[in-house]
């Protein structure tokens, strides 16, 4: 009866928590990993004879404290006196069994373990890393595939992550509210960057690392359900979801970049769409407004729209420009410009990147975007420069191939111009 | 007599579930829900979104309140419906038995007779 297939779900569901709960106990994050390991290994030789449990999570914490109980006191008994200070509360082991973590306590459990995570002395490679192996349970060599490296370099990062956790102060008291106001936009920020790492995928790594953008999904629900009244939370989860439900619309066949205007909406994730419309709405509902709910509202404007002329271009303005005035930069005031392009026409919106020259000038969408308003007002000469320059500055070969092939409209326009003049 | 098949489980483990898994459970309801169908027994099926998306208007002695959740305090979840003609309880019984063996593992179907069923008035653009 017990299909191996519902224990895989149940095991993967429990993991953040378990793990989460045992790094509390054990104040380690490789003992917890092998506990949790053991627990899992366990589950899959009980739970099909006698049916699951009632609380997998609970019964996998339980299992797993006592693996990792037994295991530590068979290496001491190798080594060198029981060192208590690594056990918590050793004793009240029955009424810690007893106790059914609450809501409460899962919480600060894996908001820590997230945090960790993400620990600012890290760099941001080794925190979306060690977040998709010890949160997330994917295997060394599933992440090394999503980043394009070899599997051993891949778990020297992660051991160097791990060694640098292990120096660092981590607290495992309860945090306080502003504490835990601090980790929440911390993590924030990380799942953000692991659904990047999906998301600016193209071409041919794309089928490896989209399974990054669904794993940040996973992240943020996870979040979200931690903190069910945060909007910035809310509006996280519904961007990603907006993101997303355009992934499988976003190349062509042979990898080729569809800009948003050109994609077939039939092909958008009517579902995930459904879901962020649903969060954005409830978000703006709280009148705390901050950048992943402003983020999410202009995804929303194009998941609402039914054809690309359909587009609100001037509540797209108008949210760009909120958001350029809550966090300046001059990416916003680039996406705000090609908006207002929409609006008023190319020159209105050249007059306005202009100035953007000089702190764009190592960055791909900044010339891409110039090339494109320069194209529509005419100017070609200009605008197979600035084509030129995102060439040399794109990051997947699917960007550089897209700005190619605008490239090559404007020649093949340019050359019947001369031959009808 | 109609009744109604509650789908109650734990969304985080229904959540946990990659696409391929979810597609073939979907795939493997559907079986069940075409054989009801093809007695003219099948009613309308829906699949919810998270708690996360849902928002509750409590009402209250003045203004209703509006809150955010529900918050899921209770290990399982309200997922979906189905909505079928049986003519009694234990056919409905066999209905959701086929539910839980195409779609094996914890959870439970809370089978509810119907007092009232208007049918729909709308037009659903999928």
């Amino acid at each position: 009866m017990a299909d191996i297939r519902w224990i895989d779900a149940a095991l993967s569901a429990a993991r953040p928590q378990a793990v989460a709960a045992l790094l509390r106990y054990f104040r380690d994050l490789d003992t917890a990993e092998e506990a949790f390991q053991e627990a899992c290994l366990r589950a899959l030789k009980n739970w099909p004879k006698n049916g699951p449990p009632r609380d997998p999570t609970a019964w996998l914490i339980f299992v797993g404290r006592n693996s990792g109980i037994d295991q530590i006191r068979r290496l001491s008994r190798q080594t060198e006196l029981p060192d208590e200070d690594k056990l918590s509360d050793l004793d009240d082991l029955e009424s810690e069994m007893a106790e059914r973590l609450d809501n409460a306590d899962y919480r600060d459990d894996v908001l820590r373990l997230l945090f960790i995570c993400c620990h600012p002395e890290l760099p941001a490679t080794q925190q979306i890393a060690l977040a998709l192996r010890i949160v997330s349970g994917l295997s060394v060599k599933q992440i090394a595939r999503a980043f394009l490296v070899g599997e051993s370099a891949m778990e020297q990062r992660i051991t160097r992550a791990k060694a640098r956790i292990a120096k660092a102060d981590v607290p495992f008291e309860a945090p306080g509210a502003p504490e835990r106001a601090e980790r929440v936009r911390l993590v924030a920020a990380m799942i953000y960057l692991v659904f990047n790492e999906g998301y600016s995928a193209g071409g041919e790594t794309t089928d490896m690392r989209a399974p990054l953008s669904e794993e940040a999904i996973r992240l943020a629900r996870l979040l979200l359900r931690l903190f069910p009244t945060d909007p910035e939370i809310m509006g996280l989860t519904a961007l990603l979801l907006l993101q997303h439900s355009r992934a499988a619309a976003r190349f062509d066949a042979n990898g080729q970049i569809i800009l948003l205007e050109d994609q077939d909406r039939s092909r958008w994730n009517r579902a995930m769409i459904a879901e962020g419309l649903a969060l954005i709405d409830k978000a703006v509902r709280h009148r705390q407004p901050g950048p992943y709910q402003i983020q999410a509202a202009i995804a929303a404007v194009h998941a609402r729209a039914a054809t690309a002329g359909n587009t609100d271009w001037t509540s797209i303005e108008k949210l760009y420009s909120a958001l350029e005035q809550m966090s300046p930069s001059p990416v916003v005031t680039l996406n705000r410009a090609v908006a207002v392009s929409k609006i008023e026409g190319p020159e209105a919106a050249l007059a306005l990147i202009e100035p953007l020259a000089e702190k764009l000038g190592g960055y791909f969408y900044f010339y891409g975007a110039r090339g494109a308003l320069l194209m529509q007002s005419g100017r070609g000469r200009e605008a197979c420069e600035a084509f030129g320059r995102a060439i040399s500055l794109a990051n997947t070969p699917a960007e550089a191939a897209h700005i190619r092939l605008q490239l090559d409209r404007l020649q093949k326009e340019g050359a019947e111009a001369k031959a009808a003049s | 007599m109609l009744y109604a098949v509650l789908c109650y489980n734990d969304e985080n483990a229904v959540g946990a579930w990659t696409r391929e898994e979810d597609d073939a459970c979907m795939a493997r309801l559907a079986v069940v829900q075409d054989g009801m169908a093809a007695k003219n027994r099948m009613g309308p099926v829906a699949r919810l979104l998270p708690t996360t998306s849902a928002t509750t208007l409590r009402k209250s002695v003045g203004e209703p309140l509006v809150i955010d959740g529900p918050f899921a305090e209770t290990k399982e979840q309200l997922l979906g419906f189905y909505m079928a003609d049986c003519e009694t309880l234990d056919e409905a019984l066999d209905f959701a038995r086929d539910l839980a063996k195409a779609n094996p593992g914890p959870g439970s179907y809370e089978i509810r007779p119907v007092r009232i069923y208007r049918p729909s008035r709308m037009k659903v653009v999928d």
